[in-house]
């Protein structure tokens, strides 16, 4: 029999109708079955939030290894330098899924990690998400001796710890500070208004990340402080408009967003950016390909990033995922990975064995600085409409995603 | 085994429906269903806190798609590809003809080779190669300061995207406007002549016209690879300024981690293609193919 009988066939669109009715009908009653999520936080007085996850009471020690552990981790945060004596140790087979944001973090950690993930190393901008979003769960910091080790500031911070409750480790941090060409710039630049100097117009970079509108609050916190800004990630309403204002002037003078690392670095490497905001990983990048650049952190003081393992609420290994948390923040895992990465460490022990490992890494990391210049660095955390003054006037993290948009359009 | 046989030998709707259900069955459950999935999704919203995805049908996302400035970001990239099609048709009709009817076999087998040779090279790598010639003090900069006309300084701009674009493009317009022109029989061309048409009327009357289908088989993938790629202007764009749809929804996917925006962005492109495909079948291009 030939096609086009076949295709007059009434049987045959029948079935095709329905094959393709078929699926429709699957996500209607998909959609109309599944309630709203499930644990989510709500406000038990207006102002304050509850994590879904508080009353859970942690293991009171570290059982036998279940034998594997599942990370979802930063790129080059599970380097085979410090898992291999882990797997050999502890006999835990480390199986890493690398993300490449906060927010694919928190959408792989939906409910509760799925029974898949035990460990999420994520960032502060995602840790409030994850621990209000019920995805995370109480740790028991008892069991990690290593925690005493930690710079105070970093112990109990307000991204992984909440009515002291710890939900996770801090690991390692980081600054996002200032790089410059030392070309352009024979003396290091003091403020952050040469991003916004129409003097480099077209030879400036910044990250493509809506975190950034954090940043310009922060320089508008100095420059204009009748604004009253305290807190660079809680901005009403006129305060996020300022901030979305600055970045829209400086939208003509930037060269390019950037959304990896290695494409800041090649920025500078062609020399087509003279001046950025960047991470110690690409300091040390351009300067060991021998470029002539050099990083600050400017008067104003700079955002930061400051991760931390945070453990899931259906952890299938959780022996395992204490022993790593265990393991990650001993002094000399920490200067490995600090040395590998190029960030801080936030065991204050790690210093001289970073040395050890590359001449001169604790002072370009500023691993051995005194808290009090950690204390300019306003370190991530996701905006809330709810402030920390109780009041609820905060823009949400939603709106400055929308704003972004609209900045770099 | 033999009732089985016998059986198929008379229903010959059941012995096509057997052998068609696999490759159809993998078109509808795995191809189409997940468009619908994806466009059930874009009714959906998510709840900005906890990333969890709420299942109660809305249309914000489509609202949120008249909002500055997703209007110019869809403007923008329609151009872009409009003028990628065009430009790359230009490029490769002069040169699939030369290919089908000036070259002689070595040659055209050398030109098969030069064509197609970079689609075996990595995507990334071409992307790549081009922004080493682009940027500050590249290849191009080189050439133009040498020649004594200063440092155009193209990088990062709405030309470098839409330049990359024509050169990975290239190779899926010159082969079907090559199988096109390779079909024209030798006799039109006496026809032609006969008729008493100079060679540039022939080329108007009967080589262009009998190319038309192969240059629209072409622009479908220009243009709709265009309207959905994300790499490069990830690589080479300002990320403002030159944001396309592809990105955009990237964007929307990893950072912002807005599903259900993202789909309803990405059904814009559809949209789009669905138009231009009714368009080019009603100015009939699809006749002769």
């Amino acid at each position: 029999m030939n096609y086009r009988r076949f295709a007059q066939l009434k049987s045959w669109r029948a079935a095709v109708i329905l094959a393709a009715a078929l699926p429709l009908a699957i996500a209607g009653w998909v959609s109309g079955a599944a309630a709203s999520p499930g644990a989510t936080a709500r406000p038990s007085t207006p102002g304050v939030l509850t994590p879904p996850t508080q009353g859970m009471t942690p293991q009171s020690s570290i059982g036998k290894g279940e034998g594997q552990l599942n990370l979802i981790a930063w790129e080059g945060y599970v380097q085979p330098e410090w898992v291999k004596p882990f797997e050999q140790q502890t006999k835990c087979t480390v199986k890493a899924t690398y993300a490449g944001s906060s927010s694919e973090m928190v959408s792989l950690m939906a409910n509760g990690g799925g029974g898949q993930y035990d460990l999420v190393s994520a960032s502060g901008d995602a840790d409030l998400r994850l621990i209000y979003g019920g995805d995370v769960k109480p740790v028991n910091i008892k069991l990690i001796p290593s925690w005493k080790q930690l710079r105070p500031f970093l112990q109990s911070p307000a991204f992984n710890t909440i009515n002291g409750v710890h939900y996770g480790i801090s690991l390692q941090f980081g600054p996002n500070d200032l790089l410059y060409s030392t070309k352009v710039f024979p003396k290091p630049p003091t403020s952050w208004s040469v991003i916004y100097s129409k003097k480099y117009a077209g030879r400036i970079t910044i990250p493509n990340n809506p975190i950034q509108i954090a940043d310009a609050a922060l320089y508008l916190s100095v420059h204009e402080p009748k604004l009253g800004i305290t807190d660079p990630y809680e901005l009403t309403q006129p305060q996020f408009n300022a901030a979305v204002a600055l970045l829209k002037q400086q939208k003509p003078l930037v060269k390019a967003y950037w959304d990896l690392a290695s494409s800041e670095i090649s920025l500078f490497a062609n020399g087509e950016a003279v001046v950025g905001a960047a991470w110690p990983y690409q300091t040390g990048q351009l300067q060991a390909e021998g470029a002539k650049v050099a990083d600050t952190i400017p008067s104003e003081g700079a955002t930061g990033w400051a991760d931390s393992w945070l453990l899931a609420t259906k952890a299938p290994h959780p022996n395992c995922a204490y022993m790593w948390m265990k393991y990650i923040d001993t002094p000399e895992v920490q200067a490995e990975q600090a040395v590998s990465y190029g960030e801080t460490p936030d065991n204050s022990l790690a210093c001289p064995l970073m040395n050890k490992l590359a001449k001169g890494s604790c002072d370009s990391l500023h691993a051995n600085e005194p808290d009090a210049y950690f204390k300019t660095i306003k370190f991530w955390k996701t905006p809330l409409a709810q402030c920390d003054n109780g009041k609820d006037n905060c823009v949400p993290f939603q709106d400055w995603v929308t704003a972004w948009t609209q900045i770099t359009g | 085994m033999a009732r089985v046989s016998a059986a198929l030998w008379r229903r010959a709707w059941l012995r096509a429906a057997l052998t068609l259900s696999p490759p159809l069955a993998w078109f509808l459950v795995i191809y189409l269903a997940s468009l619908v999935v994806m466009l059930v999704t874009a009714f959906w919203t998510v709840n900005p806190f906890t990333n969890n995805l709420q299942h109660q049908l809305s249309l914000t996302n489509f609202a949120a798609l008249f909002d500055a400035p997703i209007p110019a970001i869809i403007g923008r990239t329609v151009l872009i590809a409009a003028l990628v099609t065009v430009t790359d048709a230009v490029i490769a009709v002069p040169f699939a003809y030369f290919m089908a009817r000036v070259a002689t076999r070595r040659v055209r087998n050398a030109l098969f080779v030069a064509v197609l040779l970079p689609l075996w090279a990595s995507y990334l790598a071409r992307v790549y190669a081009w922004i080493v010639i682009l940027t500050k003090d590249g290849t191009l900069d080189w050439t133009t300061q040498h020649l004594g006309l200063g440092s155009p300084n193209i990088a990062y701009t709405n030309l470098a995207m839409g330049i990359v674009f024509c050169y990975i493009w290239l190779p899926f317009m010159i082969l079907p406007v090559y199988g096109a022109l390779e079909r024209i029989p030798d006799s039109y061309f006496e026809a032609s002549a006969d008729l008493g048409a100079r060679n540039s009327r022939t080329l108007r009357s009967v080589v262009l016209p009998l190319a038309l289908p192969g240059v629209v088989a072409g622009s479908i993938f220009t243009f709709s690879l265009t309207l959905g790629d994300y790499i490069t202007p990830l690589l080479i764009g300002s990320g403002s300024g030159t944001n396309l749809i592809g990105n955009v929804i990237y964007d929307n996917i990893g950072l912002a981690n807005n599903l259900p925006f993202a789909a309803a962005l990405a059904i814009v492109p559809i949209v789009i293609m669905i138009g231009y495909l009714l368009g080019a079948r009603a100015l009939g291009a699809f006749e002769a193919m």
